[in-house]
């Protein structure tokens, strides 16, 4: 789950990393009493979606008039911000954050990620603030400074230290460094993030650390033990058959393509997604039924990939495993009858009493074809969506 | 031979009672595995499926001289499970469940590797040496006893490439299912290494997939290594970037952990890759026939 930037500066704050004052604005009467409160004669509109490069689609502007800011705001909410990171469609913008003015001597990058080779969390710093992290990594890693966290023992002072004199930090600024990174990974280790950025950590004029932007992902396994965490869900963010397929427990994808998947684990369903592409064909989405695909799921799983409009073709594949494929074969068959599927449907069933179950298709009278292997399944489908575009 | 487990391996099973466990722990009996109990706090002295239940691990191992233990219980009380099976000498433990935070995993895989205990999982279908030990959830009639060591960070295809073995003629030696999660217990270097000792495997299929640099590692260690011909598939050529893709370990997080790259480095070391996953049994059946 990722959270907004208001909501990663509300935890920074509570960690004791300094962020600028601000305030969020779901409405644009709202604004004045924001002005009000914030003082001064200039401020920061920043549009809050999930999503980087706001700066670049006009998401985020530096304005000195109360009546402009007006303006920003008010044409911020309710449209759809288009960023090299997000899809064609953009992402909504429901709320604005309005902040103070930064006074700004340098900008530095500071971030923490789960390094999977290590098997540790990592924390990177770098000179080079306000660049895309993964762009200097590539072109100048020497700028890059790591500090490890052992499980076990966590961030220890010197490493605060190491990395402070390594941003050319001097004085006081050892100590705020220290204060902030020490904050920072015990809010990382405490909320279970799993990625944490700065992009921005600015030294102002008066040569203070401030945190100018925040980005929080979390991790989705560890929701459970934080419901003040799953209170900030924000779900006009995500996919709409994304979250649906997520209140019947299925992992659901949208691609660009036209012939949809429904497989039964997360390995496979990217290995049929390869599968198609590699005959010709482009898949639709990414679907995991689990090992549980009873016709109720089953239903709910077809009910989704047709609500994509795209879709010309399904290709169902279930390694049986466990579970009984002419339980399977039924359920495929009460689903398809029970949402009126109009475009081809080809299914591979493949694990215990598969025989059975590709009987029951073949006699359920409905345009299903039973496909015997994998290989087959796949050709067949491609076939059948790309007759069906003539 | 076989890797990790045969015939004689004691298993027991944390999480016995609950509806995953006794329907795994019935599967495993009828396939063979000697289970010889299992653990459920509060429920000590009773008997299930036959077995005498313990309230805690160490007086599971004191009572049976058990080597081996599977975890069934709920994501959030795996840290525990796996920490208390570590505390009672278990020397491989093997955790079937999935969604367990990555924190927690951080903290127990240290625990873990300090006390030179192996852990398989978590998120995994398990290991299975063919027709003489399972331990997890994969469905045993798929197997047959044979030359091929299979390795994967995905249950279901783990379970295609066992089946291309199979219909092949050369069987399996031992399967293991590393698991899907970022941060595994074993790795694929550690089942290649297993692997490459055993004088049961003649040739190798590991099954890789999108995310992190497991892939990449594991080709740098075969080039070294391994001197027994290695079948790679990687899943996710068609994956977008930035969507996890079911498994919690499956995204190309920045630009990294894609197919091409995996593919490029394992290819660089010698490996024989197919781009279908359907492809491995023709790929291995190349091989074997040149042998």
């Amino acid at each position: 789950m990722n959270l907004h930037e208001y909501q990663a500066k509300a935890l920074f704050a509570d960690y004791g990393a300094p962020v600028p004052a601000s305030c969020v604005v779901a409405d644009v009467s709202e604004v004045p009493a924001a002005l009000d409160e914030l003082g001064g004669g200039r401020w920061v509109v920043k549009a809050q979606v999930h999503a980087g490069g706001r700066g670049k689609a006009g998401g985020v502007a530096l304005l000195d008039d109360p009546a402009a800011v007006r303006e920003k705001v008010s044409s911020l909410l309710g449209s759809r911000l288009v960023t090299y990171q997000t899809g064609a469609d953009g992402q909504p913008v429901e709320k604005v954050l309005i902040e103070a003015p930064s006074d700004i001597e340098r900008e530095l990058y500071l971030g923490m990620v789960i390094d999977r080779s290590l098997a540790r969390v990592v924390v990177m710093a770098s000179t080079e603030g306000g660049m895309e992290i993964e762009k200097v990594a590539d072109e100048t890693p020497e700028k890059i400074l790591k500090a490890v966290i052992d499980p076990l023992v966590k961030l220890q002072p010197f490493q605060c230290r190491d990395l402070a004199f390594g941003l050319g930090l001097a004085g006081d600024q050892i100590k705020q460094f220290s204060r902030l990174l020490g904050g920072l990974v015990r809010l990382f280790l405490e909320k279970d993030l799993s990625l944490m950025e700065v992009n921005p950590l600015v030294v102002t004029g008066s040569g203070d650390l401030l945190c100018l932007d925040a980005k929080i992902n979390l991790d989705d396994n560890a929701l459970y033990r934080h419901k003040d965490l799953q209170a900030l869900h924000d779900p006009g963010q995500e996919d709409p058959r994304e979250l649906r397929a997520k209140e019947w427990d299925l992992n659901y994808i949208s691609l660009d393509g036209d012939i949809g998947c429904m497989v039964n684990g997360a390995g496979l369903a990217m290995a049929t997604m390869d599968l198609i592409k590699l005959y010709g064909g482009e898949p639709a989405n990414f679907l995991d039924v689990g090992g549980a695909a009873t016709q109720e799921r089953t239903a709910e799983a077809f009910k989704i990939i047709l609500s994509d409009d795209k879709v010309k073709g399904i290709l169902v594949n279930i390694f049986g495993g466990i579970v009984r494929c002419d339980m399977i074969a039924e359920g495929i068959v009460g689903a398809v009858k029970e949402v009126g599927i109009d475009v081809p449907v080809v299914v591979r069933l493949e694990g215990n009493n598969a025989e059975r179950g590709l009987q029951i298709l073949n006699d359920s009278g409905l345009a299903i074809t039973a496909a015997a292997g994998l290989e087959e399944a796949t050709r067949r489908i491609v076939e059948a969506v790309k007759e069906a575009g003539r | 031979m076989s890797v990790l487990i045969d015939k004689n391996t004691r298993v027991i099973c944390q999480g016995f009672t609950g509806k995953q466990g006794t329907f795994h722990s019935e599967q495993a009996i009828a396939y063979g595995t000697k289970m010889v109990g299992g653990v459920t706090p509060g429920k000590g002295g009773q008997q299930h499926l036959g077995l005498p239940v313990f309230d805690t691990v160490k007086q599971a191992v004191a009572a049976t001289a058990a080597d081996a233990s599977v975890i069934y219980v709920p994501a959030p009380f795996c840290k525990d499970a796996i920490l208390e099976a570590v505390d009672a000498d278990i020397g491989l433990i093997v955790c079937i469940t999935e969604g367990i935070p990555t924190l927690d995993m951080l903290e127990t895989r240290e625990v873990v590797r300090a006390a030179g205990a192996r852990l398989i999982g978590p998120n995994c279908p398990g290991i299975i040496t063919p027709g003489e030990c399972k331990i997890g959830i994969m469905p045993g009639a798929i197997h047959r006893p044979g030359k091929v060591g299979v390795v994967s960070r995905s249950g279901t295809l783990t379970y295609e490439a066992v089946e291309q073995t199979t219909a092949l003629g050369v069987g399996q030696s031992t399967c293991i299912g590393i698991g899907g999660d970022p941060i595994p217990g074993m790795s694929f270097i550690e089942a290649l290494a297993l692997f490459e000792a055993d004088p049961q495997t003649a040739a190798i299929v590991m099954v890789g997939e999108i995310g992190g640099s497991a892939e990449e590692e594991a080709a740098e260690y075969i080039q070294a290594h391994v001197s027994k011909p290695v079948v790679a598939y990687i899943a996710g050529v068609a994956a977008p970037k930035g969507k996890r893709m079911g498994h919690a370990g499956a995204i190309i997080a920045g630009g990294k952990g894609t197919a091409a790259e995996k593919y490029a480095a394992l290819e660089a070391a010698g490996v024989s890759t197919v781009r279908a996953v359907t492809d491995i049994g023709r790929a291995l059946a190349e091989i074997l026939d040149g042998q």
